[in-house]
């Protein structure tokens, strides 16, 4: 596959717009079907795709197997700090409404977005890690 | 801040865990975990003297009332208990971790395991201060798949098949869980613990709900390992870290227990489990012949950990029979054991991770004439041994006394003796034990040029040591505990 330039450069050219889409996916979930988990999803099939046509050394040069797992981990760091957050501006446990001090519904737009965003990352991370422990099986650890 | 400590109590372990995951530095992550572990005892320790004073407290996550569908945390006098078994045990099983997951896990792996640890105690202690029956199902999945993984981290290679096959029994389980669950929200509309409760009577002509209760219970039996489905504990128990066993003989078996008491009398309501359902009839003899059948199992054992798992299975035998009774002193006597066995069976493996981290084996052929040699570790285990086979003065003795009690109130004079027979058959694998560490020479095996453990195995196996004995003496804290969440329970159903 990594000779073929038919799937090199459909890959080239579809990377960006499935992290875009990934985006659009993680932004809209407030109105639409979508939200944090879809979206990492598809944040993560980008770097599969990529893996497989380029090569899995090629992908972990761009996306370090460490860093993924950090995203794992960072992902749930954000979403409960964002609990802690709002009790600490005098709200209950993931209380939205305290983040914004004027209006209690931007409050809850920005909560849920910072909670989503927790979310993708975490999603995004493990899919990775996932993928990149089954396809790297039996090669060199880094 | 005190108005939060139910969300902070999960929130603890739960943060620190992905803490762990970052810092990558065993020792690092061994400190993170020490002190949220300590946090969350202190926690459960304020929690505990709230419900006791003011009454049961109830938490609205995100501000969202049960009543507008949001999750709630509730905690009444037997979640405050079951709190405080699980993070005593965390409290005490972190420190001891260091030199033991020291030796027996991979170096570039530590941290990843305490990460985990964090999250099997989080994932205890949600289901606990939960009173929504997903968030429990959320919480228990959370607890199994780390225990997998830190079953899994054991240096026997078979750990890894004892760690598939609690997968997919512990999956199969959970899916039996999730399926009751699901019948309850159909028929009622509600996950609330406390409002299905209100709308469960109304409905108990309805054949769905039977059906609903039979997979809760052979699904929360199964995470609890009660005789029929406990084919995944042994091995589980056997091949995990010496420090995992410790952590999760005493405390997911227990929490397993907890639902299964929440399901019973809070969900369902006790009239309707015991009288219309007749659970009694099914879970007395099944906990007989768990108790009589794995006691037996027990004494043929070669591997001491794996005699221990057998007994804990008997263990979970003796708390069902307790419940099983359906009177408050039975009840009592099954909260009591929850947590004396939690003490007792703590202490005994912790003892066992001090031969296991000087031997590295636990095979009884090696431990000849160990006595001599770790005299302390050895007396630790003879502390437990006491405990578990329930000598007065010892933690278990208080537990048994009230089962006994129980059993011949309801005139089951028989089920009376044969807990004293069990009794005795504990002392024979306790003493084979003994008699292998205390009164046979060393041959000059493996054991030949082994010292005392470390000091920092030591203090902690004997804080549970000393507590086993403690609470064997002064049980006033103990069995206020219990029966007031007997109290609670009992005033409920009726």
């Amino acid at each position: 596959m990594e000779s073929n330039p038919i799937l090199r450069i459909a890959t080239k050219i579809m990377t960006p717009y499935i992290l875009m889409f990934a985006l659009y996916v993680q932004f809209h979930g407030d109105y639409g079907p979508g939200g944090g988990f879809q979206a990492g999803v598809i944040f993560a099939a980008a770097f599969v795709l990529y893996a497989l046509i380029y090569g899995i050394e090629t992908a972990r040069l761009v996306l370090p197997m460490g860093v993924a797992a950090l995203c794992g981990a960072l992902g749930v760091l954000i979403y409960a700090g964002v609990g802690i957050a709002t009790m600490f501006l005098g709200g209950g446990f993931l209380e939205y409404g305290f983040l914004d001090s004027h209006d209690a519904e931007h409050g809850q737009h920005l909560g849920i977005l910072l909670v989503e965003l927790g979310v993708l990352t975490t999603v995004f991370g493990v899919m990775v890690v996932i993928f990149y422990s089954f396809a790297g099986r039996g090669r060199v650890e880094e | 801040m005190m108005a939060h400590l139910p969300v902070m109590q999960v929130m603890v372990p739960l943060l620190a865990a992905p803490l762990c995951a970052l810092v990558r530095n065993g020792r690092v992550a061994w400190g993170i975990a020490v002190a949220s572990s300590w946090a969350a005892f202190w926690i459960a320790w304020e929690i505990f003297q709230v419900v006791h004073s003011t009454g049961a407290i109830s938490y609205s996550l995100g501000g969202w009332s049960a009543s507008e569908g949001g999750i709630e945390y509730r905690i009444d006098t037997l979640g405050t208990f079951v709190l405080m078994v699980v993070t005593l045990v965390g409290a005490v099983v972190t420190p001891y971790a260091l030199e033991s997951v020291g030796k027996e896990v991979d170096k570039s792996k530590q941290a990843l395991f305490y990460a985990a640890f964090l999250l099997c105690l989080a994932g205890l202690l949600g289901i606990v201060v939960t009173g929504d029956m997903f968030n429990v199902f959320v919480f228990l999945e959370i607890s199994s798949l780390s225990a997998y993984a830190l079953i899994a981290l054991g240096k026997d290679r078979r750990a890894l098949r004892a760690s598939y096959q609690y997968l997919i029994m512990g999956s199969v389980g959970a899916t039996f869980i999730v399926i009751g669950i699901g019948m309850l929200y159909v028929m009622t509309g509600s996950l609330n613990m406390a409002n299905l409760a209100i709308l469960l009577p109304e409905l108990s002509s309805n054949r769905t709900i039977p059906v609903a209760f039979a997979f809760l219970t052979v699904g929360v039996c199964l995470k609890l390992a009660l005789f029929p489905l406990h084919m995944w504990l042994p091995n589980a128990y056997t091949f995990a870290p010496s420090a995992v066993t410790a952590f999760i003989a005493s405390t997911a078996t227990k929490v397993a227990i907890y639902v299964l008491l929440r399901l019973f009398y809070t969900v369902f309501g006790s009239d309707y489990s015991f009288l219309e359902m007749q659970l009694g009839t099914y879970l007395l003899p099944l906990s007989l012949i768990a108790i009589f059948s794995m006691s037996l199992v027990a004494i043929f054992q070669a591997n001491v950990k794996r005699m221990l798992a057998y007994s804990s299975l008997a263990q979970i035998g003796y708390i069902i029979l307790g419940i099983s009774l359906f009177s408050s002193t039975g009840m009592t006597a099954s909260i009591l054991h929850l947590f004396n066995h939690a003490v007792i069976k703590g202490c005994l493996f912790m003892a066992l991770g001090c031969v296991m981290y000087r031997l590295n084996s636990v095979e009884l052929d090696d431990m000849m004439g160990l006595g001599k040699k770790m005299p302390l570790t050895m007396g630790a285990f003879l502390v437990g041994g006491f405990g578990l086979i329930g000598v007065p003065f010892t933690a278990g003795f208080i537990s048994k006394w009230y089962l006994i009690q129980g059993a011949l109130e309801k005139g089951l004079w028989p089920v009376a003796v044969l807990v004293l027979l069990t009794s005795l058959m504990a002392v024979v694998y306790i003493w084979k034990v003994v008699e292998t560490v205390y009164f046979s020479e060393d041959p000059g095996s493996v054991n030949s040029d082994c010292s005392e453990a470390p000091i920092g195995l030591l203090i902690p196996t004997w804080t549970l040591a000393i507590l086993c004995v403690y609470f064997g003496i002064d049980a006033t804290l103990t069995t206020f505990g219990a029966s007031s969440a007997v109290a609670n329970l009992m005033g409920i159903g009726s």
